[in-house]
């Protein structure tokens, strides 16, 4: 209940990012995540195409963009989950690029998915147990000595429970994860992520199709985050909702950042609102040809 | 037509021998789909691997039984390393295609003119058994059991120690199962991007489940050359698989004693349309089948109760009614 209250509590604290200059690919003082001349097309369409950019440490940085924009691509590149044309990025100061996704988990940057990955047929409490991270019992020689794994596996459970207990699942703990309602599957999804212990989350659209009650209660556990000293970066559509918790807000138009800076920066920035809308008629123009042709 | 003597000859055939050597390999399947949501169609193809692998040693080059076993293991895993390492990483079909069509070839391979020197082509291979019934310890002229429920002693070693394999093999299953490591295979099963997202080695984990479940696949091969006596590759059609298929979605996928019920359960319906359309037949109530008919219409006829059994226990027999009412996608 404390995180509802705490949430709003304020429009995003500009001093995180003082002193940083709101243009494309700047450099940030304690970058996390550095990004370099990442590229990536789907046979004549560059979906992605950025040529630097940085995240700051302990910020909630925003990915926004029209629609095609290439955030969800630039999404699944960075986590592993999609194969660059060319491109590399370190995260921590590890290069990361090319490894695989769960190689990229377990450095510790870990993502959630627009289309929420609950696992159905598990329970909500076994889907949070498979967020822990190097669990001797995974292993398949290693599962046959439960005494050896179990004193581990009840830490987790422990742990699991607490993240439940802030998620408001706790009660939901033993029903099949099948079984949750949407915004709660995002829940889940967003507590099972941390229970890995990441040091950067990345949320993929985490607000999208739930209700505007739950999404101030989202917003509430995204700005907790950051108070736990997590560096967030997630995708969203909505700007509403982006202004007020986000830090920093990157734009990204037809696979390139257009626009960098504080919320208040990006509301007034003329080319963003420009690209974000002007994209928008475009694309109604380019359909309106297309049913032509 | 006695109805009694044809429920007891099914029931022989629900506990003997061969309904231990489906359910062994029905066990090997559960690992694969039941936990793991592979799709292999060609879990005959581990048998086949596993039978010609004990066949070949002890048949071919008269090595010692224990040998023969761990070739015909070793051959297993080498199929599942084949079959998995450049299809684990696509989508699911692409195992589903390559396992059936893999298990096709290795039947036409072991069957072909080349090979003769070594399977003996479409012969087959003669007098397996010596080693293994040397073991036996009943008698093996003997009969054991009551009235028409009785097996010979070399049936029912082949029973015994098959039987055990599938405990064996069930025990191992159960306590993988109830571990982290199971509940990683069961997150893949559900959605293998979420469990790559939480830094699970997805390719690895599969990679394991196909090599045990294959093991559990050749293991049953090598019992039925035991039980045999003489394997030949046209035993090893497409159809054991789906045989195979079915006791696994009879007993229940993803439950430790699915493919077990599912087996015996299986055997029992088989053996009891035959035993009770044979009976009709000699009874003059089916003029219009001639005695090769009566094979293809018990089939369908076993057909029909699947049917009825999926749609009003769509989770098998001992499936779990929670997990199945859950819409997966």
């Amino acid at each position: 209940m404390s995180s509802d209250e705490k949430k709003v509590s304020g429009v995003a604290a500009p001093d995180r990012m003082a002193g940083v200059e709101a243009s494309p690919g700047v450099a940030k003082p304690d970058p996390v995540l550095v990004v370099d001349s990442v590229r990536r097309s789907f046979g004549g369409l560059t979906a992605v195409d950025v040529d630097h950019l940085e995240v700051q440490r302990g910020t909630i940085t925003a990915l926004i963009g029209p629609n095609g924009a290439g955030k969800s691509t630039l999404f699944n590149l960075l986590t592993g989950f999609d194969r660059v044309d060319r491109g590399r990025w370190t995260y921590e100061g590890t290069p990361i690029s090319g490894r695989s996704g769960h190689k990229v988990a377990r450095a510790g940057m870990v993502r959630t998915f627009q289309l929420t990955k609950a696992l159905t047929r598990m329970t909500v409490l076994d889907n949070m147990l498979l967020g822990a991270q190097k669990q001797f019992g995974e292993r398949m020689l290693g599962s046959l000595l439960r005494p050896v794994w179990s004193r581990e596996e009840q830490s987790n459970t422990e742990r699991a429970l607490s993240l439940l207990e802030r998620f408001r699942l706790l009660d939901k703990r033993n029903d099949m994860a099948g079984s949750l309602s949407g915004g709660q599957r995002k829940l889940l999804e967003m507590a099972r992520a941390l229970m890995t212990d990441p040091g950067m989350i990345m949320l993929d659209e985490p607000m999208a199709g739930v209700n505007p009650a739950l999404v101030q209660s989202l917003l509430g556990h995204i700005t907790s985050l950051r108070e736990e000293g997590k560096t967030v970066l997630f995708v969203e559509h909505d700007m509403d909702v982006i202004m007020d918790v986000s830090d920093w807000i990157v734009v990204l138009a037809q696979g390139q950042v257009i626009a960098e800076g504080t919320p208040a920066a990006i509301a007034s920035n003329k080319q963003v609102i420009d690209a974000y809308l002007g994209a928008q008629e475009d694309d109604v123009a380019g359909a309106q040809e297309g049913t032509d042709e | 037509m006695d109805i009694l003597t044809i429920l007891a000859e099914a029931a022989r055939t629900a506990v003997g021998p061969i309904a231990a050597i489906y359910a062994l390999a029905a066990v090997g399947l559960n690992m694969h789909f039941g936990y793991t949501g592979l799709l292999n169609f060609g879990q005959v193809g581990f048998m086949l691997v596993g039978a010609y692998g004990v066949g070949i040693s002890v048949g071919v080059f008269e090595l010692p039984l224990a040998v023969g076993f761990l070739v015909g293991l070793g051959c297993a895993v080498v199929l599942a390393l084949l079959l998995g390492i450049p299809t684990l990483r696509l989508r699911e079909d692409y195992l589903a295609i390559t396992t059936i069509a893999a298990a096709e070839v290795l039947r036409l391979v072991y069957r072909a003119g080349f090979a003769e020197p070594l399977t003996k082509g479409v012969y087959g291979l003669q007098n397996l058994s010596g080693d293994f019934q040397t073991l036996n310890p009943f008698e093996t002229g003997q009969r054991y059991g009551y009235g028409a429920f009785t097996f010979s002693g070399t049936h029912l070693w082949v029973m015994v120690s098959t039987w055990g394999l599938v405990a064996l093999v069930s025990l191992l299953l159960w306590l993988l199962i109830h571990s982290p490591w199971g509940r990683v295979i069961k997150g893949i099963r559900e959605d293998e991007d979420a469990a790559r997202s939480l830094g699970k080695n997805v390719f690895a984990y599969k990679m394991q489940a196909l090599v045990l479940g294959g093991l559990f696949g050749a293991l049953a091969g090598c019992m039925m050359a035991m039980h045999q006596g003489s394997i030949n590759p046209d035993q090893f059609k497409p159809q054991v698989t789906f045989f195979l298929w079915v006791i696994l979605l009879l007993g229940g996928a993803g439950r430790v004693l699915g493919p077990i019920l599912g087996s015996v359960v299986f055997w029992f319906l088989m053996n009891f349309t035959d035993g009770f359309l044979k009976g009709l037949g000699s009874l003059g109530y089916l003029p219009f089948l001639s005695g090769p008919d009566y094979g293809a219409i018990q089939l369908a006829f076993v057909g029909v109760m699947l049917v009825l059994l999926i749609v009003f226990r769509p989770q098998g027999i001992v499936g779990d009614r929670r997990e199945m009412l859950i819409n997966v996608k």
